[in-house]
């Protein structure tokens, strides 16, 4: 049973780390971002099921500051390129 | 091959991608995503070097405040000219040989450890139950080491301090550009309305649950760092003038305290930075909630940047 | 009972790698970035969702149950909103550069 979630956790990893081939392929930066948000959440997930799988302390409260600090991460990038053009516009008062 | 070592691999390649990636992106903000992923992917491997400690301060320092960080100030600078001349040939030959040079030596010397690697993990552990606490990094950063970690305070408030010092004469005393747009977008206010008072007891949480499991100081205040962040990207709140007199108070009472605390060591427990034996665990734990006040306090300050306004507007 | 709860575990678990593997395809291969960011949400949504379901009879304590939930209603709301907003963006025809 515990082989099988680890093995769910690698082909989750090595899954999501493909869509990373967005990031690497240079095309927009917004499919970049997203792959990056993909990312967070499938390695949540591998976390999740590598915590059960293994009982090691502690996995599962990394995944649960990664929840919240990669929707922080992905969330600001989105508005620092809001605010760039808001204040290119001389809106930022 | 077995599975794990094959997932390691495939790991390891990777993040050697990312790390490529970021170094060869030619816009600033793809090179930060590229960043930001290497660092949550670096988060994993940690959890797999079985330090889940060292995996929430990379996802959460290492990936998330710096990569904010990072993207804040690339949009600051964009209006500004690029240099005239890139960078020629040479020096990025010699830069490149350099940092080839010095990954070198650490594999090396990672490569050619003995085998059982020295380690004081042993001993570490063996002492643990004198200070009070179940977690041994926790007892490493607060009470074997406790000065080092201090000083790693200090040193965050001369961040912000040089931060500051970044403002023209006139704006000081004022407060940071606002985070986020004029009309935040309302799914972003939402947000902050939802998640910042529950990610705010999810930090308290993991600093309090870090004297015996993974967590602690940092962690936790990095998590408060970020929810304030969040409040602030959507305009219910502003960066606050840095004239302000609680603001600096909350930026030096982590390591205020922290020094007051060693400076009674002699008369409480016999010696600089001592803690009294068997009242280590509440000493501690005291110290660590001022330390979380500063990280939370400093970092978003760190990400506001310097004063734009003068005092008064 | 706790082979059907095991196999129980098995089948979320599966399908919540599946729609990991269907996001990452939306992710490489639709044709423009809205229906990539559908796609997206999609896998976050569901592939967290089904393997937290997974995991649940696995819970030590119906607490350790609740937490699982708890995080991935925390995931839930944060993926909502980087959704919107680059959905909005995207419809604005804004280059987020």
């Amino acid at each position: 049973m515990n082989d099988v979630l680890l093995a769910a956790a690698g082909i989750t990893l090595l899954t999501v780390g493909a869509g990373l081939a967005r990031v690497l392929s240079g095309a927009r930066e917004v499919d970049g971002l997203m792959a990056v948000q993909l990312l967070g959440t499938g390695g949540i997930a591998a976390l999740l099921l590598a915590a059960s799988a293994t009982g090691v302390a502690g996995v599962e409260n990394v995944a649960l500051g990664l929840a919240l600090l990669a929707s922080f991460a992905s969330v600001a990038f989105v508005n620092a390129s809001r605010t760039q053009r808001g204040s290119d516009r001389g809106e930022n008062r | 091959m077995t599975l794990f070592e094959a997932l390691d691999f495939a790991l390891a390649a990777i993040v050697l991608g990312l790390a490529a990636r970021t170094i060869s992106a030619r816009r600033v903000f793809g090179a930060v995503v590229a960043y930001v992923a290497y660092g949550l992917l670096l988060a994993i491997i940690w959890v797999r070097l079985y330090a889940p400690d060292v995996a929430l301060t990379e996802a959460a320092i290492g990936s998330g405040v710096t990569g904010v960080l990072l993207i804040s100030a690339s949009t600051r600078l964009g209006p500004l000219a690029a240099p005239d001349a890139p960078p020629g040939a040479a020096l990025k030959a010699g830069a490149a040989a350099l940092s080839a040079l010095v990954a070198g030596i650490l594999a090396t010397a990672v490569l050619y450890l003995p085998d059982p690697a020295p380690s004081l993990a042993p001993e570490a552990d063996a002492h643990l139950a004198e200070t009070g606490l179940g977690n041994a990094v926790t007892a490493v950063l607060i009470a074997y080491r406790s000065f080092d970690t201090m000083l790693e305070k200090v040193v965050l408030v001369l961040a912000v301090a040089g931060v500051w010092s970044v403002a023209p004469d006139r704006f000081w005393g004022g407060a940071p550009a606002p985070l986020g747009p004029a009309a935040p977008d309302t799914a972003l206010v939402f947000l902050a309305r939802i998640l910042a008072p529950i990610g705010a007891v999810i930090g308290v949480q993991m600093f309090w649950v870090g004297a015996d499991e993974p967590g602690g100081a940092f962690q936790g205040g990095a998590i408060l760092a970020a929810m304030w962040m969040i409040v602030m990207m959507a305009r219910l709140t502003e960066p606050p003038r840095i004239s302000s007199g609680w603001l600096r108070l909350a930026l030096i009472a982590g390591p205020g305290v922290f020094l007051l605390a060693g400076l009674a060591g002699p008369v409480m427990a016999g010696s600089f930075f001592a803690f009294p034996p068997g009242f280590a665990k509440p000493v501690i734990l005291f110290i660590e909630a001022f330390m979380v006040l500063s990280i939370a306090v400093s970092l978003p300050l760190l990400v506001a940047g310097p004063p734009n306004r003068e005092a008064g507007r | 009972m706790s082979v059907v709860l095991d196999l129980f575990t098995v089948l979320a678990v599966g399908l919540g790698v599946f729609f990991f593997l269907a996001g990452t395809v939306a992710l490489l291969r639709f044709p423009d970035s809205l229906s990539r960011l559908h796609g997206l949400t999609k896998a976050d949504n569901l592939g967290l969702g089904l393997v937290v379901l997974g995991l649940i009879p696995r819970a030590s304590s119906p607490l350790a149950a609740l937490k699982l939930i708890v995080l991935w209603a925390l995931v839930q709301l944060g993926s909502a909103t980087v959704a919107q907003m680059i959905g909005s963006a995207l419809r604005r025809r804004e280059e987020i550069e």
